[in-house]
């Protein structure tokens, strides 16, 4: 199931140090509300974890640890110690704890490749931490705050009826 | 019938308590346990947590320690024995004689579980975990027909907990170095089975391959339903053929065999999947619970929808019928 | 510590089925030939293979006996079924040669009765093996998991009591209710034929990427690779283990047992025996690796090999 063109359309032009903006603020609320994710996170605090949304032209590195975002554009995955790729309302619905990461592995929605250790640590991690990013972001202004918000309901209702699991 | 709910997290706890589990059984963060995996799993404080929310709810929280203890670490194991009793427990899950001994005459009041993974298979041996260690309750190994289980349930004196959705071990549990062999990380020692940390997935184009230590999993073409890396349900060759050589991917669903196995005298029902997310907790929890009273259409109905989360996206009953063999 | 005892050699149960014939005379040569001082003997992977060696085993025990050995008999790895519940009984309770427990069943059983422990019992540590001495296990043979420190705590934690170590042959991995091995030939379990006795060695099973790897054998799944526990002798003798397995391949086990006799007693150097050994069980590669604390399959050589195997 991919994002809806009508939603990824505008991020083929938004400037990417906006949408860095608000990729680390979505990261920044996750660590805020939960700040044990570091603990169970344990050692792969530090590693280069790749979020890079199959139906996205872009690629989001999250060093836990520093508060790294980093977001590029285009075909090649940068560097990183662990990747996992699926369609954009998969991976958010997976942040925020909706469906279950085995599940959509074994539906092959979902791949993970490199450090599988501290993606799994990372996946156990967020699960455990109670993400709710529509009533996170509601408050968001700006020129994407409508393409986040809509995503995040689009997520939800998915989620909701049970396609993402 | 009791429903043993799984959880891995204090998140995936709650969501199993709410969902209606009657136990929830869990484990410490280390290697005391056999889903001794990344980020995963209890504090000493998450779990003193959980078991009053548990408590509260009059829901029962079980703790596993069921791997066999390290020569010469031994502490470690008895000292998490000791923190369950304190934390209150209601009982501990146990595969090693020396832990069942220790707990037996340190705590002889704790209701004490053979975990699977003691491989408990016959009327002999669990008679003899009861005269020695005091069990109170048998997790059975995946390897009995309903058949044997009726006829084994009248023969002990014990109570008989059985394995009835979720992952599906081939290998008597307990009972295999499969894992190890390839990667030396072990289930019975480090609580791990095909460990993450040697893992590696390879997309080849369309096709998928999964890679365990140094050895080929599997290879999945397009869109064809992935299982986890594990050996017993990898794809090899053996003489001229290549296939599934223990089994496919797939995972236990014995929810149509629920009357015979209440009729066996079964008095709980094991929900595998500590690893799971709690999505999967609360889904499978609240569908189980519901097809414990449900009719067998009704039954039936629920639990295929638990199918597209599933090792392969499809079930087996596994063991539990002749014809698996 | 005091000088070690040189440990004693044993042959442990054969895993695979043989022919009843094969089976007879393969004893036959041990007793007559081979330098071991326990034999271990009996089905101990698939209930439905005794009729094979039935016939033969009184004739076998009086040779190995009049040999010298001596005589366990192995009980099943997993017991299920009441007919196999009903064996496990009469093993224990008719049988005048001491058991080597396989299960828990047999374990359960031989309580006051002096018996061995198998290696498809789990002992890890000395807590357990306490357990069971104090029920009447006088031997050991622990798991082929095990790594050197553990084997050597256990060894220390309990120095008066028999260890027993998996020396040579392939290692049994894991069993199950079903049958690779018929399913393998497109037979069932409850069907099969006995078509494992085709493989008297094991069938290869390899990975996709034609990597050799495991060996089917009946319900149980072995290591393709062959552990040889050989430069490892001196420090698992000077850790008090009393007993060196030998587990029984299709391939010179009289000259297998030679070869550890000699350099338990000194006469062979670890270098030279394992190129004899490689002679004697060709194209199947040799494995340390658990006792390294590695994974089973590996093997790990001692840097002194390249002077002694000068």
């Amino acid at each position: 199931m991919l994002v809806p063109s009508v939603l990824a359309k505008p991020l083929d032009f938004a400037p990417l140090a906006l949408i860095e903006h608000f990729a680390r603020r979505i990261f920044d609320r996750v660590l805020k509300v939960h700040p044990d994710l570091f603990e169970r996170l344990g050692d792969y605090r530090s590693k280069r974890f790749c979020f890079s949304p199959s139906d996205l032209p872009l690629h989001f590195v999250v060093i836990p640890e520093g508060r790294v975002v980093e977001v590029s554009r285009g075909i090649r995955q940068p560097t990183a110690d662990a990747v996992i790729s699926g369609p954009l309302f998969i991976l958010l619905a997976l942040l925020e704890g909706r469906c279950d990461g085995d599940a959509l592995f074994f539906s092959r929605d979902l791949m993970v490749t490199g450090d599988i250790e501290a993606m799994l640590a990372l996946r156990n991690a967020l699960d455990d931490s109670v993400i709710d990013l529509a009533a996170d972001l509601g408050g968001m202004t700006g020129p994407l705050a409508p393409l986040v918000i809509s995503t995040a309901r689009y997520i939800r209702s998915r989620a909701l009826r049970g396609k993402a699991l | 019938m009791e429903l043993i709910c799984p959880a891995g997290t204090p998140a995936a706890f709650k969501e199993a308590v709410d969902a209606g589990a009657d136990a929830v059984y869990c484990g410490f963060r280390d290697e005391t346990n056999a889903r001794n995996f990344p980020g995963l799993n209890f504090s000493r404080e998450e779990l003193g947590q959980s078991i009053v929310y548990a408590k509260a709810r009059n829901v029962q929280t079980f703790v596993a320690l069921n791997t066999f203890m390290r020569a010469g670490c031994e502490s470690l194991w008895h000292k998490a024995a000791d923190d369950a009793v304190r934390l209150g427990a209601s009982a501990l899950i146990l595969a090693d004689f020396g832990l069942m001994a220790y707990v037996a005459e340190t705590y002889p009041q704790q209701r004490l579980h053979v975990s699977v993974q003691a491989s408990a298979s016959n009327r002999e041996a669990i008679r003899f975990l009861v005269d020695a260690f005091g069990a109170r309750r048998v997790v059975l190994p995946r390897i009995l027909t309903v058949q044997d289980i009726a006829r084994l349930t009248r023969q002990i004196d014990c109570e008989v907990e059985v394995f009835a959705f979720g992952g599906l071990c081939v290998m008597a549990e307990g009972r295999c170095s499969l894992s190890s062999y390839a990667t030396g990380k072990s289930p019975n020692m480090n609580g791990v089975c095909s460990p993450a940390s040697h893992v590696k997935y390879r997309q080849e184009g369309a096709e998928m391959t999964s890679e365990l230590g140094d050895y080929t999993i599997n290879r999945y073409g397009p869109g064809e339903a992935a299982g986890y890396p594990t050996l017993c349900k990898g794809r090899f060759s053996v003489g001229e053929e290549s296939g599934y050589a223990f089994e496919d991917p797939v995972s236990l669903d014995v929810m149509d065999h629920l009357d015979a196995l209440r009729d066996a005298g079964v008095s709980a029902l094991k929900i595998e999947g500590r690893q799971r997310g709690k999505a999967y907790v609360a889904e499978v929890v609240a569908t189980l619970k519901k097809s414990l009273t449900a009719d067998a259409s009704g039954r039936a109905a629920l639990i295929s929808r638990l199918r597209l989360m599933s090792e392969g996206q499809r079930t087996t009953s596994g063991a539990f019928e002749k014809r698996w063999r | 510590m005091s000088t070690p005892r040189k440990p004693s050699l044993s042959l442990g149960p054969i895993y695979y089925l043989w022919d009843g014939a094969k089976w007879r005379d393969f004893y036959f040569r041990i007793a007559d030939e081979a330098p071991v001082a326990h034999v271990v003997l009996g089905e101990t992977v698939c209930s439905k293979r005794q009729n094979f060696t039935e016939p033969h085993i009184a004739d076998v025990v009086d040779r190995l006996e009049a040999a010298g050995k001596r005589v366990t008999l192995s009980s099943l790895a997993m017991v299920t079924l009441e007919r196999e519940s009903q064996h496990v009984r009469s093993l224990v309770f008719d049988s005048s040669h001491p058991i080597e427990a396989n299960d828990l069943a047999a374990l359960g059983l031989l309580r006051g009765t002096p018996h061995s422990i198998g290696p498809l019992v789990n002992v890890y540590n000395a807590a357990t093996a306490r357990v069971l001495a104090a029920r009447g296990a006088e031997n050991i043979c622990l798991p082929p998991e095990l790594p050197m420190r553990s084997i050597c705590t256990l060894a220390a934690e309990m120095p008066d009591f028999s260890f027993e170590i998996f020396a040579f042959g392939r290692m049994p991995l894991a069993i199950s209710a079903r049958c690779a091995h018929a399913r393998s030939k497109g037979l069932t379990k409850d069907n099969c034929q006995f078509i494992c006795r085709e493989e008297p060695d094991g069938l290869p099973l390899r990975t996709l990427d034609s990597q050799s790897f495991l060996v089917l054998n009946g319900v149980q799944t072995m290591s393709h690779s062959c552990v040889a526990l050989v430069e490892e002798l001196t420090e698992i003798a000077s850790a008090g283990i009393s007993r060196i397995r030998l587990s029984p391949q299709d391939c010179d086990m009289v000259a297998v047992v030679q070869i550890y006799d000699a350099v338990l007693s000194g006469r062979l150097d670890s270098g030279e025996a394992l190129t004899r050994l490689a002679a004697i069980y060709p194209s199947t590669p040799f494995s340390n690796g658990f006792y390294h604390q590695e994974k089973g399959a590996a093997w790990v050589a001692r840097a002194r090999n390249a002077t002694l195997g000068a």
